[in-house]
């Protein structure tokens, strides 16, 4: 699906990077410790989190992520705009809860292993 | 043999919200340089994790990343306490982390086995005391 087909199903609040919403994403990982997303993710392009700190966004650009949703309204602060912006990646916020949105996302295709697209 | 690039940074210890910068940095190095992107992946997650293990152990320290022609080397030096155990360490799940850590996403105790997984080669020194250097190396080929 697109980022913004996650945007219209967690009816989320974008907070930045508009024009990377057109991007496919094929898989999707949720967690708050970003160790085991640096320890087990692979190739997952969307994090789920209901952590917030600059941290979050490191870790999804460490692992070349392109979106990160928080859930239960968490809202990060300017700075971590900022550094999402730099680097292209979509940030969104949604009221829904983590298991809530995971299991919006994984019903309607994206689910959490990798799968290759040729 | 043409001279090894090499970057490096200052890890400030004292705010865990800087931390990382210096992987940050070094991720758009290597990008400049046209390495695969799986190449730089697995650098910049291992420098990642040992930057956050410098800021929250440690009190910062030193970042170097060295561009050979056949690897690409990491070396993080710090002046912290040491490691006491390295094989306790290195164990997945390990930590002394404190909870206010844990809280901002660190200190599962995955820091040092990602480190291990993600890298060809990892070397701890340690003194209790005195500080801790951790090289580790990604080979290019
Ligand atoms: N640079 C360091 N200086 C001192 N102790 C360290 C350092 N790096 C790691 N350690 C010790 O090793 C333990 C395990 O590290 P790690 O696997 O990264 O887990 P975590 O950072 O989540 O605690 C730490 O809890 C700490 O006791
Ligand atoms: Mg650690």
């Amino acid at each position: 699906m697109k980022i913004s087909d996650i945007q219209r199903l967690l009816n989320a609040e974008l907070l930045c990077c508009p024009d990377e919403l057109d991007k496919h994403v094929y898989s999707a990982c949720g967690s708050d410790m970003m160790s085991d997303v640096l320890a087990y993710v692979k190739d997952q392009a969307v994090l789920l989190t209901g952590l917030v700190n600059p941290q979050v966004i490191r870790t999804a650009e460490m692992m070349d992520m392109v979106c990160i949703v928080f859930v239960r309204s968490k809202r990060p602060n300017l700075e971590m705009i900022h550094l999402a912006e730099d680097n292209g990646l979509v940030l969104m916020t949604t009221e829904m809860r983590m298991y809530d949105a995971c299991g919006t996302l994984y019903v309607n295709g994206l689910c959490g292993k990798a799968v290759k697209h040729a | 043999m043409p001279d090894a690039l090499v970057f490096h940074f200052d890890v400030d210890g004292e705010n865990f919200t800087s931390a990382g910068q210096a992987s940050t940095a070094i991720k758009r190095n290597l990008r400049q340089l046209g390495l695969p992107p799986e190449i730089i992946r697995r650098v910049s997650i291992a420098m990642y994790e040992g930057e956050i293990n410098m800021v929250i152990h440690a009190n910062g320290g030193d970042a170097d990343v060295i561009v050979h022609e056949d690897c690409i080397e990491i070396i993080l030096a710090d002046r912290g306490p040491g490691i006491k155990d390295i094989n306790l360490a290195m164990q997945e799940g390990y930590s002394t982390a404190p909870d206010n850590i844990r809280s901002l996403g660190f200190g599962a105790g995955m820091g040092l086995p990602n480190m291990k997984r993600y890298t060809d080669s990892i070397d701890i020194e340690t003194e209790l005391g005195v500080g801790t250097t951790i090289r580790m190396k990604v080979n290019l080929t």
